[in-house]
This record gives C-alpha cells, structure tokens and sequence, in this order.
C-alpha cells in the first residue's frame, strides 16, 4: 500500500526534473513527428495562396517575448509564403515590445530571400515590398481610424520617414486598399482587429494566435469572420510544415508531444493512486 | 461643479462617440476620425502618468529603506539604463529596432530571457498542479479529466500516431461543446459591457470619479 500512497504524492522537483528532460532530449537530439495539418490553417494557407500575386497584406505583431516560442515560427512562415507570393507587408504591431521580434523576422526571411534572388526585381527592398510602421499607443481608436486615412496614425514609419516617401504606401490609404490583415496574437487585440476592422470594414483577417487565445478564435472562424486560425506551437508546425520550411515549431512539437504524454502519465498515476488509498481508507 | 462637468463631459464624448461609430458620414466621419487622434495622443501622454507613478513609488520606497527597496532600485536602475539605451540608440539611428544597437542588445539579452523564463516556469508549476488537482474525485471531475486528455493527446502530433480517432474527436471538442460554453460566456460579457458603457454614459456608474 505504501506504494500506492507514494505514486498518489509524488515529489515535485521529480516532476520538474522529468519534464525538463522531455522537453530537452528531443530538441538536443532533433527528433520529428509527422505533422497533420488541421483544417483551420490549411483554410489560412489556401487565403493567401490565392490572393492575387503583389496584394498588401498587414501583419499585426501583437505578441511579445513570453509568446514568442509558439508565434515567431509562424510569423516566419508567413512570411516566407507572402513574399514567395510577392505580396507586400505592411508590419505594425499593438504590443511595444514585441515589434523588434517583427523587425528581426522580416530581418531574417528578408535576408534569407535577399542572398538566393539573381536580379534586382527578385530582391526584397524596404519601402518597395515591405514597411514597418512601428506601434501608436491606443490600438482601438487606430483600428477604427485606419479605415478612414492611414496617414491620420502613421504619417510616418517607425524611424521617422514620411510614409509619403514610401513607394508601398503610395497607394495605401484605408483597408480598402488592404487585401488582407494577418494578426499574431497572445491577448485582446485578435478581437479588436475583427470587431473594429473586421465586422465594420470587411477586412479579411487571418488569426495566428497562441495555443491560449486559440479556443476564443473558433467562433470567429466558424461564422466565417476570419479566414483561417493557426493555433499555438502546433499551427506553427503545421504552418512550417504547408510552407516546407522546418523550424523551431516543428521541433517544439516533439517536445510538447512527449510533454503531454508525460504530464498524463502523471496524472494517470496520481489517480491509480488516489483511488487504492481510498479503498483502503472505506474499508 | 467638481462632479457634474466631468460627468457632462463623459455623457457628450460617449453620445458623440457612439453616433459617429454608426453614422460614418460627414460631418461625423472626420468628426470621429478626430476624436480617435485625441484619444490616441491621450493614450500616449497617460504612459508618462504611469512612468512618474512607478518612478515616485519606487523612490519613495529606496528613500524610507522599506522591506524590498533593494528590488525597487533595480526597477530604477533598469528603468534608468535601458532608456539611456534607448535615447542613445534614437539618436544615433533614428530607430529604436536598429539591430546590434545597443536598446536591441538589452532587449535580445535581457527583456526577452526573463520574460520568456517567467512564462517557461509556468509550464512546471502547471505540471506539478495538474499531477495533484486532476483527480477523478465525482462525476464532473472525471468527464473534464477525460476531455482534457483527449485535448491534450489529440492537439500534438503524438495523438494520431496513437490513435488516428484523437485528432478528430479533439476537433469535435473544440469545435461544439467548447464553443457553445466560449459563446455563451462572450455573449454575457458583450451584454454586461452594454450595459456598463449605458451605465457610465448616463452617469448612472459613478465610481470613476472617486
């Protein structure tokens, strides 16, 4: 019985020390599992594979560094897709600390497609394919107002150069002339974006969220007032998986996959557990 | 005097806000489009109410050596150092994104460790709470213990190699009984919200004020 009373109380630090290891092994040793790919994001995958080639599309950074782990991978592969689609990126974001993880990534994919192009009309450029308007405090009010005149918010981008001089932004001036709004979100502004620029605009918007904020985006995507969800670590898998680009995400999924299977087997225990003390306490 | 403007203030910016959400016609459309502008430039300005309040109290407490001063001298210090960074890195490049600058190296080695360690913690504490709250203990308990392992199974690769049935019955879940519970909470919290913001317009929910 003692036995039982053991596994129903187990240590804590034996707990932690298991799930740090689970989670190590398999990144250390670059293990995969295959990936299926869910029907949410492979809508949003389909969306922006059929925009017309050269659309302007926003990506809203609405994340900061405690979410980058499930978020970045998928706004990697976002971008690889947009710009393999020619389309431009319009980068804002809502969260003030998260833009420099928007600015490293349209760094890192920018540079990436930059050393493989051949000529100048296959290169990435700043303010021909991609600017970066930076954060205005009050997301809600900007939300609204952009739908009038983008210039009313940003009259310029995020060092300061007029947003007239840009030749993306020439002929940007509300969501109309947006084709699509991808927002990565860890809190509130997902809502925001599809009550404020959604619901009154028509903007199509698709929602990469973290697996947290995920489960309050489904209702959104089944009546249809976003075009497709990519959810937490496992979305960024299967985003990597569409745009054949293997990253972090792909790599943290083994380690969430061991993660879960082990926090169950735990749980399993403590009830196996619970339940012969608990005989053995009614007899 | 004290009470009523700031109350005929909020009843005209509500009403005014509200007509010209849904009338985005002239004169209301640029008349919104102006009050969006205020609002963000207000926004803007409360961030320096909030910075001298944190600085005050923090001070406040490093002066009188209260229990924990040591920790609010570092919020100081970090505070002081990284927006010396900052203004260092603007006017140098005229951006605060610059890479390799020296605000992107507190932030790269810095910010972004603690927060991230911050939220990797919970990841533990959630382990170790799961193991010890989960337990089948009545009815209600078992049907969320269950439904919890198929979500757990059925969201990671795992689960279909498992079972090919757990991905799909982990969509179910999302899709039918978690959302009817999600829309019926969102529902209530869009009614209660009405109802506050009627409530504040017309000076019924005062509490602001004090």
């Amino acid at each position: 019985m003692k036995f039982f009373e053991k596994i129903s109380n187990i240590d804590r630090r034996i707990i932690y020390l298991m799930l740090g290891l689970v989670v190590i092994i398999p990144i250390v040793f670059k293990m995969v599992l295959p990936v299926r790919i869910s029907e949410p994001v492979q809508s949003a995958y389909d969306y922006i594979q059929n925009l017309p080639q050269g659309s302007n599309v926003i990506i809203s950074i609405d994340y900061d560094a405690s979410s980058e782990p499930e978020i970045q991978p998928m706004y990697l592969s976002l971008l690889r897709q947009c710009f393999a689609q020619k389309h431009k990126i319009i980068l804002m974001g809502q969260w003030a600390l998260g833009l420099p993880f928007g600015e490293i990534g349209l760094n890192t994919i920018t540079s990436e497609v930059n050393s493989r192009s051949g000529s100048n009309a296959d290169s990435l450029f700043y303010g021909r394919d991609f600017v970066n308007l930076g954060y205005r405090p009050g997301y809600r009010a900007m939300m609204v107002g952009l739908g009038r005149e983008f210039r009313d918010f940003f009259a310029t981008d995020y060092r300061g150069v007029p947003v007239d001089s840009l030749p993306l932004m020439a002929n940007v001036h509300n969501y109309n002339d947006i084709a699509l709004l991808i927002g990565l979100e860890a809190g509130q502004a997902g809502d925001e974006w599809i009550q404020f620029a959604g619901a009154r605009y028509g903007l199509k918007i698709v929602i990469g969220a973290t697996g947290v904020i995920a489960p309050d985006m489904f209702h959104y995507l089944q009546a249809k007032q976003i075009q497709g969800l990519v959810g937490g670590l496992q979305g960024a898998a299967e985003y990597e998986t569409l745009v054949k680009s293997p990253g972090t995400g792909i790599a943290g999924m083994v380690a969430q996959s061991w993660a879960h299977l082990l926090l169950l087997g735990f749980i399993l225990l403590g009830n196996l557990g619970y339940f012969a003390t608990k005989r053995r306490r009614d007899k | 005097m004290k009470k009523n403007i700031p109350l005929v203030i909020t009843f005209l910016t509500g009403l005014v806000i509200v007509v010209t959400f849904f009338t985005p016609h002239q004169p209301m459309g640029s008349m919104q489009q102006r009050l969006l502008i205020w609002y963000s430039i207000v926004l803007g300005f409360t961030m320096l109410l909030g910075i001298d309040s944190l600085l005050r109290s923090n001070l406040k407490k490093i002066a009188g050596r209260q229990p924990g001063w040591i920790y609010a001298a570092a919020l100081v210090a970090g505070f002081l150092i990284t927006m010396a960074a900052g203004l260092y890195t603007w006017i140098g490049t005229k951006s605060l994104l610059t890479l390799g600058s020296s605000f992107m190296f507190i932030y790269t080695y810095v910010i972004v460790p603690l927060q991230a360690t911050m939220f990797a913690l919970l990841a533990f504490f959630i382990a170790s709470a799961a193991y010890r709250a989960f337990r089948a203990r009545s009815m209600e308990a078992t049907l969320l213990l269950i439904t919890a392992a198929v979500v757990m199974l059925g969201r990671v690769p795992v689960g279909a190699e498992l079972w090919d049935k757990l991905p799909v019955m982990q969509d179910w879940i999302m899709e039918v009984p978690q959302m009817a519970a999600k829309r019926g909470i969102f529902i209530g919290i869009a009614l209660g919200t009405v109802a506050m913001s009627l409530r504040v317009i017309l000076g019924l929910e005062r509490t602001y004020l004090s």
